[in-house]
């Protein structure tokens, strides 16, 4: 049995504006490490939110959110942000690099934040994941000289730079076509399979969906399978 | 906090968008530039015009002023302790204008540490007879070595020397204003009556212009000697002593203490001059507000493209954030750039702000009343680079402040989600 990663206890969720909303309903569910885990759902249900909850840059909930059996709830902002550099890492729908960087220096600014490193070994840890991804080629390139299906692999790279307990992803494939989509797929599953890396991508690609490990069926709020 | 890293960070955010950064430092260049000048300048100029009464005024002047004495004679009899003395019609004794006793109060004043030096002073009023015409003026009995040395004597004499007062025997320097009146040539005899009714006859030695026209229509100079054998005086006959104090601020209690040891009057130079003192301080008090108005508009301008800057810079901010950056790293890059900016455009407004002031130190700027003076003056004190320095780190900080503190408070969700 493994260790479970990642756990949610009874989440619910409002939003207050313009009337009080329940957007998700007593969601509790647990990640074990190594499993490659889809949240699907219509656009509405509430999977981007329980995602951004579960990442911890939302606390504006009830219930209990326990990354490695610590609760995130009750810590400071500054420590949130020590365990999304240390312990998440996050692929975007928009690739959202960092356009005044060149493509390694994106990949390396998670790494030199963790400072658990040398910037030398940084980089060298940082060149090693462009490599794995075959995108070596680009490094020393501007994050806005790439494209589309290139950016978000180089946003998967910076995502593995410190070699996080678990790797969150919104709609990774939602902007790409079907080629560079199955291209960054191939990715994630050679990443959960090869590496044992523990992977959570909300999608509503029912194609990607359904190829992965586990899927988390979601409506109005609930997990309904 | 990873110091390193954040500086890194910022400095590529600046480099993004260097024309921005060009033209928030360049507001702070030109502020701290035209500060460092205009100070330089203003001060400079007070400093010359404070110069032209205090650098010739001493700091303490130990007189006897005319007056009633305070003790008539029948109240410092013994007989008459008891009464109540009532004494009609009382009026000033000029006979004491000496100042008594001045050799041993010269010798006090050598040994005293507060002073810098002394200077020895006779100053009397005379006729200086032209034709049928008589032109009142005073003579000023100096000692013109140390008149030189603390009051810059030589310093304002335009035509002729100073030192030949000493050299030659009944010699005069004439203002110029009383040369021109009189016709007198350098070399010429002047003669002079003296309030005793005795004629004399003094050689012109040379011509003086302190800068202030009355002044110089009635002034002139001659050797402490030559006006004591004018008035038929001995050798001791003095009625000023003039001192030169090491600080300038210690004058009215010295003055206080000087007046009782020496029952004489004693003036300071902040009683005298106090007219310019007040002067000075308001001209100072204008520059510096309209430098600091300066740096505090360049701040608004820091401000406001930092503002813009977070607002095109949300999406990273988001991202910083989501990877792992807290709210005070965040703060903390945007306050680095506002300082970047606060900083080398500070920098490089005292270089500018140098150099200004030395093109305005070549300026000529030559004026009939100040003789000295070929250019325009400027002041190199240090301390305005000082505050300039601080200042500009201050405003930048200020206005870095708040923006970052946004930036900070974002919240990467409602960015992310927004797109």
């Amino acid at each position: 049995m493994s260790a479970i990663i990642l756990e949610a206890k009874k989440i619910n969720k409002y939003f207050h504006d313009p009337e009080t909303v329940r957007v998700l309903t007593d969601i509790s569910f647990f990640v074990k490490k190594g499993e490659f885990v889809s949240v699907t759902g219509k656009s509405g249900c509430g999977k981007s939110t329980l995602l951004y909850i579960l990442s911890t840059m939302d606390t504006d909930y009830e219930g209990e959110l326990l990354i490695e059996d610590e609760s995130v709830r009750t810590k400071k902002e500054a420590q949130r942000a020590a365990i999304r550099n240390e312990k998440i890492g996050f692929v975007f729908q928009f690739h959202y690099l960092l356009n005044e960087f060149t493509v390694l220096k994106n990949v390396m600014l998670p790494g030199l934040k963790l400072n658990k490193y040398p910037a030398k070994e940084v980089e060298h840890r940082a060149m090693e994941k462009l490599t794995m991804l075959g995108i070596e080629k680009l490094a020393l390139k501007n994050a806005n000289q790439i494209s589309g299906g290139e950016k978000q692999r180089v946003a998967i790279a910076r995502a593995l730079i410190n070699d996080p307990q678990i790797i969150m992803g919104d709609e990774p494939t939602g902007n790409l076509d079907k080629k560079n989509s199955e291209v960054v797929f191939d990715i994630f599953k050679q990443l959960a399979e090869e590496y044992n890396q523990t992977l959570l991508i909300v999608t509503h690609d029912t194609g990607f969906s359904a190829r992965t490990h586990r899927i988390i069926e979601m409506e109005d709020g609930m997990i309904i399978g | 906090m990873n110091t390193k890293l954040i500086f890194s960070i910022a400095q590529s955010l600046l480099i993004a968008r260097w024309k921005q950064t060009l033209v928030a430092a360049i507001g702070v260049t030109f502020s701290i530039t035209m500060f460092i000048a205009l100070l330089g300048f203003m001060t400079g100029l007070n400093d010359l015009l404070d110069g032209l009464i205090l650098n010739r005024s001493p700091h303490i002047r130990i007189y006897n002023e005319i007056k009633p004495t305070k003790n008539q004679p029948i109240n410092l009899s013994a007989d008459y302790t008891n009464h109540y003395n009532f004494i009609q019609s009382v009026k000033s004794g000029g006979s004491r204008q000496e100042i008594y006793n001045s050799a041993a109060i010269l010798q006090t004043l050598k040994n005293d540490d507060r002073v810098l030096g002394y200077s020895p002073k006779i100053t009397t009023p005379v006729f200086f007879n032209d034709g049928t015409i008589d032109i009142a003026g005073i003579v000023n009995g100096i000692d013109v070595l140390s008149e030189s040395k603390l009051f810059h004597f030589t310093d304002y004499i335009t035509a002729g020397t100073g030192t030949d007062l000493s050299k030659v025997s009944n010699s005069i320097v004439l203002g110029k204003g009383l040369a021109e009146k009189l016709f007198a040539e350098i070399g010429d005899m002047v003669q002079i009556t003296t309030v005793k009714g005795e004629r004399f006859p003094l050689k012109v030695v040379g011509y003086f212009q302190s800068g202030i026209r009355d002044y110089d229509k009635t002034q002139s100079y001659a050797s402490i000697i030559t006006v004591q054998k004018l008035m038929g005086k001995a050798g001791n006959y003095i009625t000023d002593i003039q001192v030169k104090l090491k600080n300038i601020n210690a004058a009215p209690a010295v003055a206080k203490e000087y007046s009782q040891f020496f029952t004489a009057d004693a003036e300071d130079i902040q009683t005298a001059n106090a007219q310019y003192e007040t002067g000075s301080f308001i001209r100072t008090l204008i520059s510096y507000s309209v430098g600091i108005t300066l740096l505090i508009v360049a701040g608004f301008g820091i401000y406001n493209i930092l503002n813009m800057m977070i607002y095109e810079k949300m999406d990273s901010i988001a991202i910083l954030k989501a990877t792992g950056f807290s709210g005070t790293d965040v703060k903390w890059i945007f306050l680095v750039i506002a300082l970047s900016i606060g900083f080398f455009g500070g920098l490089a407004g005292l270089l500018f702000g140098f150099l200004l002031s030395v093109v305005i130190d070549q300026v000529p700027f030559v004026t009939a009343s100040l003789p000295t003076i070929k250019t325009y003056p400027i002041n190199y004190n240090p301390i305005f680079y000082g505050i300039a320095t601080g200042f500009s780190l201050i405003t930048t900080y200020l206005a870095g402040w708040f923006p970052s503190r946004k930036a900070s408070k974002a919240d990467p969700v409602i960015i992310i989600r927004g797109k």
